[in-house]
């Protein structure tokens, strides 16, 4: 590694300086954030009862391990919220397939499920609660519910925008509808599609802790209500 | 001789909700078999259009069309496109690039896989049959293009500007060289460009359109006496020249 010239020498130094800079600031913000919290509590400028603690948030937190609560209340959620975020991977993908094979189905659409998208699902839950009853299947479509319309709307931007040279390609070469969309419009929308799962999974999970909020007995988004209704 | 392709009287029109652009107004002629025709007219005249027309990707309004013989529906001779860009996907490697349109063809066995890699190996390709297309230069790429149509075994090679997006240096080398490749392969080639000197090094007929909508304007035979006839050659040969001159002549006159 001694042949390396000085100007390279200095590009990697340069380099690595900036990479440590950014490591030791971002470490540095979250321990003065927990640091004020926990002295400003204790000092009395704001009200810990209210406001808690990180130290009390890590002894309930400790608590809950002893007594295992906790994995159930977060075992509960994980599950739900993965459920969930699969299905809405899986029938976006479909819809979106469905809309781009069929133009017309699509223009028919569209106004729905724009309208859909922008539905409040929040205020919706107590209703799905009244239709499918006070379980994990309400919490499931209440965590899909949230996810699905956007989904279906950006993947099936992402499909629409698919180079269409590459499509006339494979008209060229002899190919149907069915091989633009296996060979060019899925492979080129990976990248999109995976972006889409990353913007899910966590509107998944926002979706699942309203649902929980309302109708369950166990996981995070009870675990939240019962906490803040007995002050803890 | 043969007849590889043959139109006649020929219309086609563009619908919008605006209206109407006639785009080609009776057009007529054929190819024989080992021919390279290119045609040249100004841009936006429908010369693309004419090729969409052949291979099946629109159909004319009015006229007819054959190849081999027997009419566009019928037919099960593969024609060959080459498009402006070379539209490689960059999530495949070069030689599953090459082997696409077997894949859709359900034409991929032992034979055509190795003839896939024979053509690679044949044009300098070998080397990267694993790399990205990302990686190859304009030329070569252009060339791997070029291999997956011919792995089709096309008897007819529609070329739309293949050189277009190329530039100027590597455009003349990469014309030499895909000219001297279908050459070799014995295809009948039908070239569209806007390029009058690509269109003359190229091939042995030039067919003027007119503008919109584009008509027949004049067909015009080129003969060199070359003792090797390759693309760059005839460029230095003073008859190149005299087409030039003679086919711009033709281009910028009204009637």
């Amino acid at each position: 590694m001694n042949n390396l010239s000085k100007g390279q020498q200095q590009y990697l130094l340069k380099h690595r300086k900036h990479k440590r800079i950014v490591r030791i600031s971002r470490i540095l913000i979250l321990l003065s954030f927990l640091f004020i919290w926990e002295f400003t509590a204790n000092v009395g400028i704001i009200d810990s009862f209210i406001f808690s603690s990180p130290s009390k948030i890590a002894l309930c937190f400790f608590g809950m391990l002893m007594d295992k609560s906790i994995f159930l209340h977060l075992g509960v959620t994980l599950y739900e919220t993965i459920l969930s975020f699969l299905l809405v991977i899986a029938i976006s993908i479909l819809v979106a397939v469905a809309l781009w094979f069929s133009q017309k189905l699509s223009e028919i659409l569209d106004p729905y499920l724009v309208v859909l998208n922008s539905l409040p699902k929040s205020a919706l839950a107590p209703l799905l609660i009244v239709w499918l009853g006070a379980t994990k299947t309400t919490i499931i479509v209440a965590g899909m519910s949230v996810a699905i319309f956007g989904s279906i709307l950006s993947l099936y931007t992402s499909f629409t925008t698919v180079d269409p040279g590459k499509i006339k390609l494979i008209y060229t070469l002899g190919g149907s509808k069915f091989h633009a969309l296996s060979k060019v419009v899925l492979p080129s929308s990976i990248p999109a599609i995976i972006s889409n799962m990353k913007v899910n999974i966590g509107l998944c999970l926002v979706g699942v802790i309203i649902g929980e909020f309302l109708a369950a007995r166990d996981g995070l988004g009870y675990l939240i209500i019962y906490s803040s209704q007995v002050f803890r | 001789m043969e007849q590889v392709l043959e139109l006649k009287h020929i219309h086609y029109a563009y619908h919008t909700l605006e209206g109407e652009t006639p785009a080609l107004t009776d057009i007529s002629f054929a190819l024989n078999k080992g021919e390279f025709v290119s045609i040249v007219g100004p841009s936006g005249c429908g010369k693309s259009t004419l090729l969409s027309l052949i291979s099946g990707l629109l159909e004319p309004e009015k006229g007819l069309i054959k190849i081999n013989g027997k009419y566009l529906k019928e037919s099960t001779t593969n024609v060959g496109y080459m498009l402006q860009h070379d539209e490689l996907f960059e999530w495949r490697t070069i030689y599953s690039n090459v082997i696409l349109g077997l894949e859709v063809q359900h034409m991929l066995t032992a034979r055509t896989r190795q003839r896939a890699h024979d053509l690679l190996d044949l044009y300098g390709l070998r080397h990267f049959e694993t790399s990205r297309p990302s990686e190859l230069s304009g030329g070569m790429r252009q060339r791997a293009a070029l291999i997956r149509t011919l792995v089709l075994e096309p008897e007819l090679l529609l070329l739309d500007e293949p050189f277009s997006a190329l530039d100027y240096q590597t455009r003349l080398t990469v014309g030499d060289d895909i000219g001297q490749i279908i050459r070799k392969e014995g295809k009948s080639a039908l070239l569209v460009t806007h390029d009058l000197s690509e269109a003359i090094s190229l091939a042995d007929r030039v067919i003027i359109l007119s503008g919109r909508p584009a008509s027949i304007k004049q067909t015009i035979p080129l003969i060199f006496n070359l003792a090797e006839d390759t693309p760059l050659n005839r460029r230095n040969a003073p008859e190149f020249k005299t087409y030039f001159n003679l086919i711009w002549k033709e281009l910028n006159t009204d009637e």
